[in-house]
């Protein structure tokens, strides 16, 4: 009723919106469409419109051994990420409350933030230099009289160096995130507690532990949609056809097949197969986070 | 006031902390050290978090040889242009969304929004792009990404937060919907604009893998993708520098890894400038997004 005749000039507010609609219809839903090339065997003249092979490129696919090992590695690596990306934030935010110098603690705060804003191709730059086998760490733990590790080229190691160089890179993020949600939390709490007599430990784990909880639940929901992406910026550029083994995941594959050997339809069936998989994820974990922790983006 | 006393954890984690956190910017102060020592230094393995005889040649090397620089310029060039076309698609269209008596507003969020679940992928994009003859040219970095989604639906939020009399004292003064966003609205934006246009920034600046895919003459990287070249084959490009005795000068003070370390340090100089700023509104940003109640 009254607000019908409040937004004057609809039309201005359509044109408005024209140039943000335009770019997501071109550079968004002609990509979607594109995925049909998945089912076809795309050739450069006829573009989207490329003779229909139907499954076939998904046949092609599930009889690779090469993609289907990508599949449990993506899943391996994504899953461990998951796991300590929660864990280790959730730690150290614990500990960095208990700390009863906050000068001290926004000091840690700052150091362990930087690496989280630094892309991965420097992180990479990095990694590659004080992990060389002649690198740093080796010079460091050969000076405790350790075997050196081949973190890098080693098959068996390099899963690992993934996990714990991405925990590494991200964690200061997530403490911050868990920071903040403890720094609203009612200090009463605290002091009915201190007049039970409760210890340090008990205060942890009984109050601001469950206090978190909802947080903590809610980042993992949020990052349930990512169980598809063990990370292709940081994979990319640091692994090497010995380690393919263990470390090539479902986007570095799709690079090399699609982008690099140009077989453009196979390549779109993987990026099919996983699109589609992860947007029933992530549909899932925002209707979880809505219901489980009251979180709304829209 | 009580007095804090200390126990023997506090100590315990003060130092438990510290060496956690120091992990992480040790490794870049190593990085640091290695790019102003010289070759025969660092071949011995004698840099640590000092640098070791030390000498400018690495910093020397990159900065004369241009293709370092002119990299960087695109770089600068991308990031500028894009954070603007970002900044202004943001705002055109989180305005509008923000408003629950537009017409087809319901649409419009659902077409946004799927863009967040799904996308078309790697190659599919990719063929978009060539066949729009945009390869080897800088709106290939910056065209695709135009609206980020994300971000533009943060920025909704905050407007929807404003009171809502402002625009309406305007409206009664016979302002148009253009005239209110971009004199009463606009205005309003600083600190939510500046979150989003950090994120746009650091994700251009960041971003490696367009330049890799889009640009087939390596004339036209951004710097991190030049980057990403250098992680690969520096070597043969420090071999193949100049002539004999040039390649003889250069490599009596600097190697590899030294000139590896010096471009590395210089890439991310950028984002260590603004991190003061990226703290400060990234923390923001957290409680900027969510919708209460």
């Amino acid at each position: 009723m009254k607000k019908k005749e409040k937004l004057k000039n609809q039309w201005q507010y359509h044109l408005m919106l024209l140039p943000g609609f335009l770019a997501v219809l071109i550079f968004c839903y002609i990509p979607m469409y594109g995925l049909i090339i998945a089912f076809e065997n795309y050739n450069v003249g006829a573009g989207f419109a490329s003779p229909w092979v139907g499954l076939a490129n998904f046949k092609y696919l599930f009889n690779q051994p090469t993609f289907l090992r990508t599949i449990t590695n993506t899943l391996f690596i994504a899953i461990w990420k998951l796991a300590l990306g929660i864990v280790v934030p959730v730690t150290i935010a614990l500990l960095l409350n208990e700390m009863k110098s906050s000068k001290i603690t926004r000091f840690y705060q700052t150091l362990i933030y930087i690496p989280n804003f630094l892309s991965w191709v420097i992180m990479a730059g990095v990694l590659m230099d004080i992990l060389a086998t002649d690198g740093a760490v080796n010079s460091i733990l050969a000076s405790l009289g350790l075997a050196p590790i081949n973190f890098l080229g080693s098959s068996k190691i390099f899963p690992w160096t993934m996990i714990w160089s991405d925990v590494w890179k991200g964690f200061g993020y997530g403490t911050i995130v868990y920071l903040a949600a403890l720094t609203g939390m009612d200090p009463a709490l605290y002091e009915s507690a201190d007049v039970d007599g409760a210890s340090r430990w008990v205060k942890i784990t009984k109050i601001t532990l469950p206090l978190l909880m909802p947080t903590i639940i809610l980042m993992l929901i949020l990052s349930l949609g990512n169980v598809l992406n063990a990370g292709f910026d940081q994979i990319y550029n640091l692994y090497s056809p010995v380690v393919y083994e263990t470390g090539d995941v479902i986007d570095t594959y799709v690079y090399r097949l699609g982008i690099q050997q140009a077989q453009y339809s196979v390549g779109t069936a993987v990026g099919l197969f996983k699109s589609v998989v992860s947007a029933i994820l992530i549909a899932v974990s925002y209707v979880l986070a809505d219901r489980l922790a009251g979180y709304r983006i829209f | 006031m009580k007095k804090t006393r200390y126990t023997a954890f506090d100590f315990f984690l003060v130092i438990f902390l510290g060496i956690i956190c120091i992990t992480c910017v040790l490794p870049f102060v190593h990085l640091l050290a290695v790019s102003f020592s010289s070759n025969a230094a660092v071949s011995a393995g004698k840099v640590g978090f000092i640098p070791v005889d030390f000498t400018l040649a690495s910093y020397d090397y990159v900065l004369k040889g241009g293709k370092f620089l002119r990299a960087m310029g695109i770089s600068i060039l991308r990031v500028v242009l894009g954070t603007l076309l970002n900044l202004a698609l943001m705002v055109l269209t989180a305005y509008p969304l923000s408003k629950d008596e537009l017409r087809f507003r319901k649409v419009y969020v659902v077409f946004f929004v799927i863009t967040m679940l799904f996308s078309g992928g790697m190659i599919p994009t990719y063929l978009l792009v060539s066949k729009l003859g945009l390869k080897n040219n800088i709106l290939a970095l910056i065209l695709p990404g135009a609206l980020p989604v994300y971000n533009m639906i943060i920025l909704m939020n905050f407007i929807r937060g404003l009171p809502r009399e402002i625009e309406e004292a305007a409206w009664i003064d016979g302002a148009t919907p253009f005239q209110t966003l971009s004199m009463v609205i606009f205005p309003l934006l600083g600190p939510s604009l500046a979150t989003v246009g950090l994120f746009s920034m650091v994700g251009h600046w960041n971003d490696w893998f367009s330049g890799l895919i889009y640009m087939s003459n390596p004339d036209m990287y951004p710097l991190q993708t030049y980057l990403q070249t250098l992680l690969v084959n520096f070597e043969q490009l420090l071999q193949s520098s100049g002539n004999g005795a040039d390649i003889m000068a250069i490599l009596s003070k600097m190697n590899a890894r030294t000139g590896r370390a010096a471009q590395l340090f210089l890439g991310a100089l950028p984002i260590m400038m603004v991190y003061p700023f990226l703290q400060k509104y990234f923390t923001k940003g957290l409680t900027l997004g969510s919708v209460k109640g």
